[in-house]
């Protein structure tokens, strides 16, 4: 059933359905990802540090990130100065909500899909790319001159990656032929011939995926040491919340995305009796795409960040050309075999 | 009145909103971001339509790259001061002169066209469809669309290149 079955059926029940899935995924994204991933991150780079890391709000530091969620609504929300107000207050509403669309394709488990689209990677890329416009005019409508340039660097870094990502998505169309999230996953794993491709591509994918979530070393749109936190410097309590809960949720969409497309999304080595077909698809789900962010996060705190120049001359001088060789091999090597 | 009418009718107003806005916000920021809903709608309009790989398209090409691309080009420009800019100019009734004869043209090709029954049912999968209509039937047209879009690239190339 694609987009048009939601007017086949009775709409009123659709409706319903659909306003109760979108409270359920927009709490599982706000709990697992910025809750969770923030303690996370910060754990992490604590240990990769050697440091300790948040220790003292609940057991070592479990905590933490809901005390520091209550402060957030506490405080004020500082509008600056001569700012545009509506867009100012939008900004940061589109990406929050450009990360929450993500998850209508994700497949957690059999059968747990909010809706599996015809074209689910397609529309998976389509929404991803909401959260440039959000960033732009953030940045744009703070009034400040660090903000503007952050939004600036994230358009173009956001549009020239967005290339290498699509020809990742497009690979793997090609060789199951299909669109949809449900069925790349029944269709995995991949035949043995195609591992090298599919291996370039998913390479690909996760190094345009951290370029699109702006982390190191991607993060030019933000560089604290350069742009003083970029797009959203202005931006107090709550709605800078929204930015982190856009990004981080972004994050582990895109990490979700890439256990669908490459890891097998819910299908495991082996499989617990106890817990059904849904329970275990879960498990494995879960457990693969938080391994993706763990080592996004690994990566972020190893690795220094480039240079503007260097950033996009990898997309359009590397990335590009290597994806498109990729793509032609594993298409004649799927008309070959086929 | 159906579902079906009810999203047609929100997603018409919608885009004409968003189209409204566009065109009168004196900002041109705000134009360039009023183009996002009016351009969802839009993409909602062809969900109607069971036409689902055309509105990930939409969404893809039209919101997620034309208009950051817009964005980005006044951004570089003193568009991006937020001062307004003047609307009007002397052209005024010339303006409204073409408006109008569009309006009638429009009317009339309405209301002359013999607005045939649907095409039948839809394929199950119709990314596939279309993909095997752009290689099929219309390759020569497809293979031109992409020359004009190859030599435009070109061009933007070697305009930015210049100062070599």
């Amino acid at each position: 059933m694609g987009l048009g079955g939601f007017l086949g059926s009775v709409w009123q029940v659709e409706l319903v359905r659909m306003v109760v899935l979108a409270a359920v995924v927009f709490t599982f994204l706000a709990v697992g990802g910025p809750l969770f991933l923030v303690l996370a991150e910060r754990k992490i780079s604590a240990w990769i540090q050697a440091r300790v890391g948040p220790k003292h709000v609940g057991p070592h530091g479990l905590l933490q990130t809901v005390a520091d969620t209550l402060k957030l609504l506490y405080k004020e929300n500082i509008v600056p100065h001569r700012a545009d107000v509506v867009l100012f207050s939008v900004a940061p509403v589109l990406v929050a909500v450009a990360a929450l669309l993500d998850w209508v394709v994700i497949p957690f488990a059999p059968g747990w899909v909010v809706r599996d689209l015809n074209v689910g990677i397609l529309y998976f890329a389509a929404v991803s790319s909401l959260t440039v416009i959000g960033i732009v005019t953030g940045g744009w409508a703070s009034n400040n001159k660090y903000s503007l340039l952050g939004g600036l660097r994230s358009a173009a870094q956001m549009v020239s990656y967005e290339l290498p990502l699509a020809f990742s998505l497009l690979l793997v169309a090609t060789v199951t032929g299909t669109l949809s999230t449900v069925r790349i996953v029944e269709a995995q794993p991949y035949p043995a011939y195609l591992y090298p491709s599919v291996g370039v591509a998913a390479v690909v994918f996760l190094v345009a995926a951290t370029a699109e979530t702006n982390r190191i070393p991607f993060d030019l749109p933000e560089a604290e040491a350069e742009l003083v936190a970029g797009y959203f410097s202005e931006y107090t309590p709550m709605r800078f919340a929204l930015f982190q809960l856009g990004e981080y949720g972004s994050l582990l969409a895109s990490s979700a995305l890439f256990t669908t497309l490459f890891l097998g999304g819910w299908k495991g080595p082996f499989s617990l009796p106890w817990l059904g077909p849904v329970g275990n698809g879960l498990v494995w789900f879960l457990l693969k795409t938080y391994a993706v962010v763990f080592f996004l996060m690994w990566v972020r705190w190893t690795y220094p960040r480039f240079r503007i120049d260097q950033l996009l001359g990898l997309s359009w001088k590397v990335l590009l050309p290597v994806s498109m060789v990729n793509l032609l091999v594993a298409g004649g090597l799927v008309v070959i075999v086929r | 009145m159906n579902a079906e009418a009810l999203a047609f009718y929100a997603l018409a107003a919608m885009v004409l909103v968003g189209g409204a806005l566009v065109v009168y916000s004196r900002n041109l920021v705000h134009a360039a971001v009023s183009l996002v809903p009016t351009l969802l709608g839009v993409a909602g309009l062809y969900v109607l339509l069971h036409a689902e790989f055309v509105t990930a398209i939409q969404i893809l090409i039209y919101v997620g790259a034309i208009t950051v691309l817009i964005l980005f080009v006044i951004l570089l420009t003193e568009g991006a001061t937020g001062l307004r800019v003047r609307q009007r100019n002397e052209q005024v009734p010339l303006a409204l002169g073409v408006c109008g004869a569009l309006v009638v043209l429009l009317w009339v090709v309405l209301l002359r066209v013999p607005w045939g029954p649907a095409a039948g049912p839809l394929p199950p999968y119709n990314p596939g469809a279309v993909g095997r209509s752009f290689l099929m039937p219309y390759v020569l047209a497809f293979e031109v669309t992409s020359l004009v879009i190859l030599a435009s690239l070109v061009g933007a190339i070697v305009i930015a290149r210049r100062e070599e």
